[in-house]
């Protein structure tokens, strides 16, 4: 009877000890799960806050509109501009570059020192400070190579930063690409370029893309390397146009052009003590979240498709 | 094999595809040349950026001496009466960075342990994308949270608080890098064998108990490793700082005071107007110098860590 008594009495002992370890677990799940949260929670407030703020600047005029002194009639329109083309100089520089560096490693690199050196490299400019790129620019293109504080070095200058971001995807996405496939075209007598050009990079495509998109949209996004090689901040004109009506229909002018860029002008207006540029700065701030979001949107959507739909 | 062809008697018609495989073959050697080139470009970045720093900083230290440099306790290159001592600069660098761990380290190692040993796959499938959206929010949209919403919102807990302070941007600075570190430490943690798991819940131990006692210290290498890689990302960190804790050097470590950091005083530089070759253009290679050789050492360690201390299964 005793023994009895006292195998129920640790029973529910034992019991009371599961359940007590169980709650453990759920209140544990609740509270990660309110850890990973905090950040989207803050990314809510913050959207939710710049739309607020800056409300009575959303119209057209806001981005036809010069930067003024005024704040209420100031706008985007030499920003927004600045930003397309030096993402266009950023794009033509890091997208050949990046991919062609990620080929090499992945498919050409023999396995020795100097392959070691360059994967080394391409880590450790991955964890340099974006403002250190400044400085290089500062340094190498605007007083090493005379191209002044022009849309020319902005863009070569993020080109730079997002070469590591390039490199990686394009490595990542053609790792994925099975060794049939290129036995396959090695065995109908395509060269090693060949079956590069035409069936690994034409395979991961869609991998190198969602690194040129995230790439682009850190582009788009990044303050601290253009402030440093010394932008304007208040520029009442557009570079000359890229495309003009008479032959040879394309000039080069605007590469040498003075220019602002759409994070730079929400800096500027920030650093304002007067309250009614920061309005304009909060604008500024919804319009680059919406853009940069969508982009990086895009590149998780065309990843996750990508992984869904390929099964070699 | 096509020089053996070459070499054959010149009555011999060489065909046209065997000059056509000749042609190939120089082609292919042209493109791997051209290929690699383009992967030296991020040696070429590297030294570069090395060569540009020691050189221009290599000027400014002709200027002021080193032992000044490391000693003195104020940073008043732009003055009259001019210091140049990085202490300053330092100190509110580290201020923040510690800040932003303080608020990054627990809250990213509790998202990694959830995220790994909690979540289903397909909360795990929801929750990754929205943290590797996080990551791509330009930091001086945060910077304008880090003003115009965090700090009101301290000084209303602390109304003695400045507007510029170290405290909100540090906070901030911390959320960043929530993602950065949590997915790092995920990542160690995943990599620990499932049989580990499964022996700790064959002796009864719930996930709770298995992902402290058991997983946490198998990974504890790579969790660590993905603690120093956030503490450089804090380091370098630019905007949030250079618009929400101030431009003043200030050799303090009290969170609720204003502070330039390294980033900040190379911004305030920049944006002013200051000549070419003069001792002020020259002072942010110099501090740019100091900023790097911070994140490298910590990067170098976060990598060897994750590297060496790893155990292997």
């Amino acid at each position: 009877m005793t023994t009895q008594a006292s195998v129920l009495e640790n029973l529910a002992e034992v019991r009371a000890m599961i359940r007590k370890h169980k709650r453990n677990d759920f209140i544990f799940s609740i509270v990660g799960l309110l850890a990973l949260m905090i950040g989207l929670l803050t990314l809510l407030t913050l959207f939710i806050d710049l739309v607020i703020d800056g409300y009575p600047r959303f119209n057209l005029d806001f981005l036809t509109n010069y930067p003024s002194r005024r704040a209420a009639s100031a706008g985007l329109l030499s920003a927004w501009v600045g930003s397309l083309l030096v993402m266009l100089v950023t794009f033509f520089s890091a997208v050949p570059m990046g991919v062609a560096a990620g080929v090499y490693l992945e498919e050409y690199a023999p396995k020795n020192w100097f392959s070691d050196l360059i994967e080394i490299n391409v880590t450790n400019l991955a964890g340099v400070p974006s403002i250190v790129y400044g400085l290089l620019a500062l340094g190498l293109f605007v007083y090493g190579l005379n191209l002044g504080e022009s849309i020319l070095t902005a863009g070569l200058t993020l080109g730079l930063l997002i070469l590591p971001i390039v490199i990686v995807t394009t490595r990542e996405s053609i790792r994925g690409i099975p060794v049939s496939i290129r036995e396959a075209a090695y065995a109908v007598g395509a060269t090693k370029w060949q079956v590069v050009f035409h069936h690994v990079l034409h395979y991961s495509s869609g991998g190198i893309l969602t690194g040129i998109i995230i790439g682009m949209a850190r582009a788009l996004g990044e303050t601290a390397p253009i402030i440093t090689i010394g932008a304007l901040t208040f520029i009442a004109f557009l570079p000359p146009s890229p495309v003009s009506d008479v032959a040879p229909f394309i000039n080069f002018e605007w590469l040498e052009s003075g220019f602002t860029v759409l994070p730079i002008q929400m800096f500027n207006w920030l650093s304002r003590p007067d309250h009614a540029f920061h309005i304009n700065a909060a604008a500024t701030g919804a319009l680059i979240i919406v853009v940069t979001l969508l982009m990086n949107g895009t590149a998780i959507w065309l990843r996750y498709r990508i992984r869904k739909n390929i099964k070699w | 094999m096509v020089s053996q062809v070459l070499q054959k008697p010149a009555e011999l018609p060489i065909s046209a595809r065997l000059a056509k495989n000749v042609r190939r073959h120089i082609l292919e050697r042209v493109i791997e040349f051209i290929l690699m080139l383009a992967a030296l470009s991020a040696v070429a970045t590297t030294i570069s950026i090395v060569v540009i720093l020691l050189y221009e900083s290599y000027t400014f230290f002709e200027h002021v001496s080193l032992f000044d440099f490391l000693t003195d306790t104020e940073w008043t290159p732009l003055f009259e009466n001019a210091h140049y001592g990085i202490l300053p600069l330092v100190s509110g660098t580290l201020t923040t960075s510690a800040i932003a761990l303080a608020v990054a380290i627990p809250l990213g190692t509790i998202g990694a342990i959830y995220l790994s040993e909690f979540a289903s796959h397909r909360t795990r499938e929801i929750v990754k994308p929205i943290l590797e959206l996080l990551v791509g929010v330009p930091t001086v949209v945060f910077g304008y949270f880090a003003l115009l919403f965090v700090t009101p919102l301290l000084q209303k807990i602390f109304p003695e608080l400045p507007g510029f302070n170290m405290l909100g941007p540090g906070i901030v600075m911390g959320i960043m890098i929530i993602p950065y570190i949590s997915s790092m430490a995920e990542d160690a943690m995943r990599a620990v064998p499932m049989s580990m798991r499964e022996g700790s819940y064959a002796m009864g131990a719930t996930r709770f108990q298995t992902a402290i006692r058991v997983v946490t210290p198998a990974a504890i290498s790579g969790i660590i490793a993905a603690y120093i890689l956030g503490i450089s990302r804090a380091v370098g960190e630019t905007m949030v700082v250079a618009l929400a804790a101030g431009q003043q050097p200030n050799l303090t470590f009290n969170p609720m005071e204003s502070a330039a950091t390294i980033t900040a005083y190379i911004v305030q530089v920049a944006m002013g107007d200051l000549p070419h070759g003069s001792i002020g253009y020259q002072s942010i290679f110099a501090a740019g110098l100091v900023l790097m050789l911070m994140t490298l050492t910590f990067n170098i360690i976060g990598h060897l860590t994750r590297k060496r201390f790893r155990e292997v299964y």
